[in-house]
């Protein structure tokens, strides 16, 4: 039997230790932080270029960080929300010309939010919980299928997808290529981010750690699980959308890729890697992922793929709580909800 | 009025039939023991009640509600708490948010996300975690805790929503006899806020709380009545009591 102890003596000595355990990730965070800001001053316009592609696969990541880090949900067709709003904002762009940001923009996570809530309310609201193999391949098969329709739809510009978007534009000011846009993109990445930590650490963050953990407890609970499910797979739509209208406007043009199972997969890749459900090992995972990329392509031109492939896969086999956790204690990366003033 | 009135369920299970028109009633604030040997329908009487089986046929109503169809979502909103048989704490989660998930589920979506009622539910949550003797490691992970403790822990869980009526399915399963004799200290306390209905193996724990008595054979009501009631009954001592 365990003897009790007074609470408020409890809740000072818990309070104090659980300060001290708080101090880790938020310096990976602000470490982040600060590089991606700096990044620009120091390297050169064509690394600006790549590395602004990266922030904006890095908002992709978290969108996949939301639905499987936080709450169990395997999709494997994260794609479709984010080619579909590079798609939408194209058409806008070229069919209607419509380029200003606070359109474009708004638009590609309306669209990003309309085509999660679409395949999220055919696989997850069924009167039986669906399985983790059965949203997987689902979603999976969801990306194969618009990524064959693109390819086959002529409107879409078929195989080879719509070229030549002019940029996007605030105001009269176009935002081409390079440090502005750079900076809009961490801009949004870091907003993204915050709205993101704020509610994974909210107390529907707990109630999606459950939903994570054990979805038929907190049934019994009486947590309303599909209500749960679609509100956050909608959410992360929204944000690959928000991704996806971003890459767009930077690469100028979209293809049917965008929208198949390679870039599905590459940003589960992402977080597996980088370590899911902290939100930064999304970011992280990205980052390393692309860097190493760019350097191995760069260097070992014939079989860079093999020696990434076999990096991931080690990372994978003895770290699969992923690159963050040699950092983050356990602890750390499960996280904690309930104590006021003690986040 | 009676607080939970099962009629006449049947659970089939392809050839098996689990549950043969077995009938249940239980007042406020009784404390009513589920017994009989293995296989005898107890666990699906209790899933059945629960919502987590739908029976094939017969009704359960709950405070003058028919919720036969009722999911277990559902169900909880209308007062009803469950202790799964397996322990099912979520054990990556503190024993804090265990508690404090629970007593949250019915808070609407927008306050969740807005963290509205972490405030007013923490002095619950410690409330909770200090009855069930668990105050002291409120910020370890449940995997930390002993076999024992973890049962504290999900019945602390079952209970922390104020339920009308708490199901208990085997709460002492694999407890030393310290811990089951801890254990029914702490149910004793509940009993003036709200019903229990207990599936339990061991006779002597059901004598110490229940007021009432059920025992099921092959899936049908063999006996219900008081404690000593059901004891006497020949029948009973015949098919159940002798085996344990």
């Amino acid at each position: 039997m365990t003897e009790t102890t007074p609470l408020s003596a409890v809740s000072l000595t818990r309070g104090i230790s659980a300060s001290r355990q708080w101090r880790v990730l938020p310096m990976i965070e602000i470490a982040v932080l600060v590089i991606g800001l700096l990044l620009p001053l120091v390297l050169q316009d064509y690394l600006t270029v790549y590395a602004t592609r990266v922030l904006i696969l890095c908002l992709f990541a978290l969108s996949f960080d939301l639905v499987w880090g936080h709450a169990g949900i395997m999709s494997f067709g994260q794609a479709v929300f984010f080619g579909s709003a590079g798609y939408g904002v194209a058409l806008l762009a070229r069919d209607l010309g419509i380029t200003s940001m606070l359109l474009v923009l708004p638009a590609g996570v309306l669209i990003g939010f309309a085509f999660a809530l679409l395949l999220g309310g055919f696989l997850l609201l069924g009167r039986h919980p669906a399985s983790v193999i059965f949203v997987a391949l689902g979603t999976l098969t969801g990306s194969y299928a618009c990524d064959r329709l693109a390819r086959g739809w002529y409107y879409l510009g078929g195989q080879n997808g719509i070229p030549s978007i002019p940029p996007m534009t605030i105001g009269s000011y176009e935002l081409t290529e390079g440090p502005a846009y750079y900076y809009t993109a961490i801009g949004f990445l870091i907003v993204v981010y915050l709205l993101c930590r704020f509610l994974m650490r909210s107390q529907f963050g707990l109630a999606l750690a459950g939903l994570r953990e054990n979805e038929q407890r907190i049934a019994f609970f009486g947590y309303k699980v599909q209500h749960l499910k679609a509100i956050i797979f909608s959410l992360s739509g929204a944000i690959a959308g928000l991704a996806g209208s971003l890459y767009a406007f930077h690469e100028g043009f979209v293809w049917p890729n965008m929208l198949g199972v390679v870039i599905s997969t590459q940003v589960v890749l992402y977080v597996l890697f980088g370590g899911s459900g902290t939100l930064i090992g999304a970011v992280i995972g990205t980052v390393v992922i692309e860097a190493v990329s760019f350097w191995l392509s760069n260097s070992y031109q014939d079989i860079w793929p093999i020696i990434l492939g076999v990096l991931l896969l080690l990372v994978i086999l003895f770290r699969p709580a992923g690159l963050v956790s040699l950092l983050l204690s356990e602890r750390e990366r499960v996280g904690s909800f309930g104590r006021p003033g003690k986040r | 009025m009676a607080l939970l009135e099962a009629r006449g369920l049947i659970k089939i299970f392809g050839k098996l039939t689990a549950l043969n028109g077995a009938d249940l009633t239980i007042a406020h604030n009784e404390f009513h023991g589920l017994i009989g040997p293995n296989g005898s329908g107890k666990s699906t009487l209790m899933k059945c009640i629960a919502g987590a089986e739908t029976p094939t046929q017969g009704t359960v109503t709950f405070a003058g509600r028919d919720i036969t169809q009722a999911s277990p979502a559902e169900r909880a909103r209308a007062g009803m708490s469950l202790k799964f048989q397996i322990t099912s704490v979520l054990p990556a989660l503190t024993l804090y948010d265990n508690i404090l998930l629970a007593l949250q589920a019915q808070t609407s979506l927008l306050n969740l996300a807005l963290s509205r009622t972490r405030g007013v539910l923490h002095d619950k949550v410690m409330a909770m975690l200090e009855q069930f003797r668990l105050v002291d490691r409120a910020h370890e992970p449940a995997s930390a805790l002993s076999h024992g403790q973890q049962q504290w822990l999900e019945i602390a869980m079952a209970l922390a929503p104020e339920p009308k009526l708490l199901l208990l399915d085997e709460p002492t399963g694999g407890m030393s006899l310290e811990e089951r004799r801890v254990t029914g200290e702490l149910l004793q306390p509940i009993k003036a806020r709200c019903s229990l209905v207990i599936v339990e193996h061991d006779l002597d724990f059901i004598r110490d709380i229940c007021d009432r008595l059920t025992v099921l054979d092959q899936g049908q009501i063999l006996q219900t009545g008081s404690v000593q009631h059901v004891q006497s009954c020949p029948r009973v001592q015949e098919v159940y009591l002798r085996r344990a």
